[in-house]
């Protein structure tokens, strides 16, 4: 996995898992419709991207559905890295 | 060809009696929900009608019939009494939608425990307040959340009892045991606690302006609104495959994600999945759904993927559309109306109010952008703020009032009675919302008639947000007040003075977001932060959020003769 994947990966796990919660996120775990990271808590994660990468992802392209994974979440970040 | 009533035929000659007989209900009776919903419809031979499909976000599927529902909640029962848990003892339910959580509140209803639903996102803060308030015994809870409850039993020495329902062979810790529902042995027969309609059923919490969240304490008789307002306003038909997408730790999934429709003995739906479009779409065709229950925030979260999406998929079966939570916006009923063939009908209640109070009733015209009228039984009216008298005349903005008595109406808020009774005025409950009846009896919204904050059809108090942020290291002054959001109708916006040597930038503003929303809740976390020098006060010292509210909405400031300068 890249590192920029992994980044975001490391993210999602200590920020959204509690401590105990042993299950196991790859870059197609679901997100979003896993219940892992809710669309409120989407915001913070959005902050941290922009935050980390230097970028602003406006609310139109901040779907759930362009949060459901991490593969899509980098995804998305490349694009407006981009851009 | 019998014809479907109308609004009007329904309040000729109303009396909530009909539901008792419908219900076989007798003054004097026993009356449990857990039974109603269960037993009740067995007897009446609908034991192998399903009941509910559940489903998850991989697609796991389970089915259960009405006779399932009867014993898996008999056998839950059983289990709380095998533990001793006594009648009257509050038993939490902190889980997602699984199947447990709906077999499980039927369960604790019938053998006489208050049920306490909570939202499984809470962070640990938000369980321990609701917890410990309500001096709950017992928490069912999941692995994935179990961290949460850990945490707190050393504040908690009445939780006697934390069960896992997927303990599975893992390590279990203090006052932890495993309930694995579905490898128990069956309790075929088991005789429901003779609950009567004035005993505690549920427990629900729920946010003011002032103080940390009450509990809204709800009784068995509540079934009588409940089943009649499902029946009639959500227009539920035996053939009917209902799908209400709130969840029950909130009162719309209990009132009517659990009680109204298995009262009614209709099959329905439930989808644990975190929200996506496609998904909900494609789910609502494979089932087969008839009628739906849904909020604006995911209607409007649904507009944003357009009406092509939707006629990628067969909802051919859909018939009937609602929705709860907050003010339906105009813009949203004329897309439904666009996109399925037919309006959302808005409904509007609260968690005090247990079931429907203004309701957009089938075949009634509906007024884009209004609550409609309120549901035969109930009288309501818009109060004078200044005389706390009805308005007279029509379209005069005032604060939505209800006459007391209706059968779900909460019977006080659990250890605060006088909180409870600052609620009614000059004998009218007051919802603390303000609205506005046109010439034909609709009621229009209008918005809060408090600091409370309405995200996502959740009602969150700024108190205790405010508590929380001033446990945050770098916080010495804080007010959380609602900001207008295009989705959610509103979203936390905190305002915050920083202690001395400690500047302000976006590392620290993503930090308290995130302590928050740990803390508390993701619905609670501040969607933003304005870091400030100052706050407006009073002279003596109390921080005013209307003036900040005002700002953020582009009201009026109001009278600011009372304020310390900035």
């Amino acid at each position: 996995m890249d590192e920029r994947k992994q980044t975001i990966l490391d993210y999602v796990v200590n920020e959204y898992l509690e401590e105990d919660d042993d299950r196991v996120i790859g870059p197609d775990t679901p997100l979003i419709t896993g219940g892992i990271v809710d669309s409120f808590s989407m915001v913070s994660l959005k902050r941290f991207l922009e935050k980390k990468y230097g970028i602003q992802i406006p609310d139109a392209d901040a779907s759930p559905e362009a949060f459901d994974t991490v593969n899509r979440i980098d995804a998305l970040v490349e694009r407006f890295i981009k851009s | 060809m019998a014809t479907t009533p109308t609004y009007e035929d329904r309040l000729k000659d109303f009396s909530w009696s009909l539901a008792e007989q419908e219900l076989g209900y007798r003054k004097g009776d026993p009356l449990n929900i857990g039974w109603h919903c269960s037993d009740r419809l067995c007897r009446q031979g609908l034991a192998d009608k399903t009941a509910l499909v559940w489903e998850d976000f991989s697609g796991a599927t389970k089915t259960y019939t009405f006779d399932d529902l009867r014993v898996l909640s008999n056998t839950f029962a059983a289990h709380l009494q095998g533990l001793g848990i006594q009648p009257g003892e509050r038993v939490c339910l902190f889980m997602d939608r699984v199947p447990e959580l709906y077999l499980g509140f039927l369960g604790g209803l019938k053998m006489g425990a208050v049920v306490q639903p909570l939202f499984s996102a809470f962070g640990a803060d938000s369980l321990w307040t609701r917890l410990d308030d309500a001096g709950t015994t017992a928490i069912v809870t999941q692995r994935k959340h179990v961290a949460k409850v850990r945490k707190l039993l050393d504040k908690l020495p009445q939780l006697r009892h934390v069960i896992l329902v997927d303990a599975g062979d893992g390590p279990l810790r203090e006052r932890e045991s495993g309930l694995d529902l579905h490898a128990l042995p069956r309790v075929e027969t088991f005789d429901a606690h003779p609950t009567g309609p004035e005993t505690p059923s549920v427990l629900h919490y729920t946010s003011g302006t002032t103080g940390q969240p009450k509990g809204a304490q709800h009784v068995h008789y509540s079934l009588i609104s409940q089943y009649l307002t499902a029946k009639w306003v959500l227009d539920l038909r035996p053939d009917d495959v209902y799908w209400c997408n709130a969840d029950p730790g909130w009162v719309t999934g209990t009132s009517y994600g659990i009680i109204g429709p298995w009262a009614n003995g209709v099959t329905q739906v439930v989808l644990d999945s975190g929200f996506n479009a496609e998904k909900w779409y494609d789910f609502m065709a494979r089932r087969g759904v008839t009628v739906w229950y849904s909020a604006p925030t995911a209607i409007r979260l649904l507009m944003r993927e357009g009406s092509d999406l939707v006629r990628k998929h067969d909802l051919s079966r859909l018939r009937h559309l609602c929705s709860v939570g907050e003010p339906l916006n105009a813009e949203a009923v004329v897309w439904s109306q666009e996109a399925f063939g037919k309006p959302f009908h808005d409904t509007y209640w609260q968690t005090e109010t247990g079931c429907m109070m203004i309701t957009n009733f089938p075949g009634m015209k509906v007024k884009p952008g209004s609550m409609g009228k309120p549901f035969p039984g109930i009288t309501a009216t818009v109060l004078d703020p200044n005389t706390n008298l009805p308005h007279e005349g029509t379209g005069r903005v005032g604060l939505i009032a209800i006459r007391p008595g209706w059968p779900s109406q909460i019977r006080g808020y659990w250890n605060n009675q006088a909180g409870y009774e600052r609620k009614f005025v000059n004998g009218w409950y007051i919802c603390g919302d303000r609205a506005s009846i046109d010439a034909d009896g609709y009621y229009w919204f209008v918005g809060r008639d408090d600091d409370v904050i309405n995200t996502g059809g959740h009602l969150v108090g700024p108190f205790e947000i405010e508590s929380a942020l001033l446990e945050h290291p770098a916080v010495a002054e804080s007010a959380a007040v609602a900001k207008p959001d295009p989705v959610n109708m509103e979203v936390v916006k905190a305002f915050v003075t920083l202690k001395p040597g400690i500047a302000p930038d976006d590392d620290l503003e993503l930090e308290i977001m995130n302590f928050i929303r740990k803390k508390l809740s993701p619905l609670a976390m501040p969607q933003e932060i304005e870091f400030t020098d100052s706050l407006p006060k009073t002279r003596s010292g109390k921080i005013v959020r209307r003036i900040l509210r005002a700002r953020e909405f582009g009201e009026p400031e109001g009278d600011l003769s009372t304020l310390m300068s900035e």
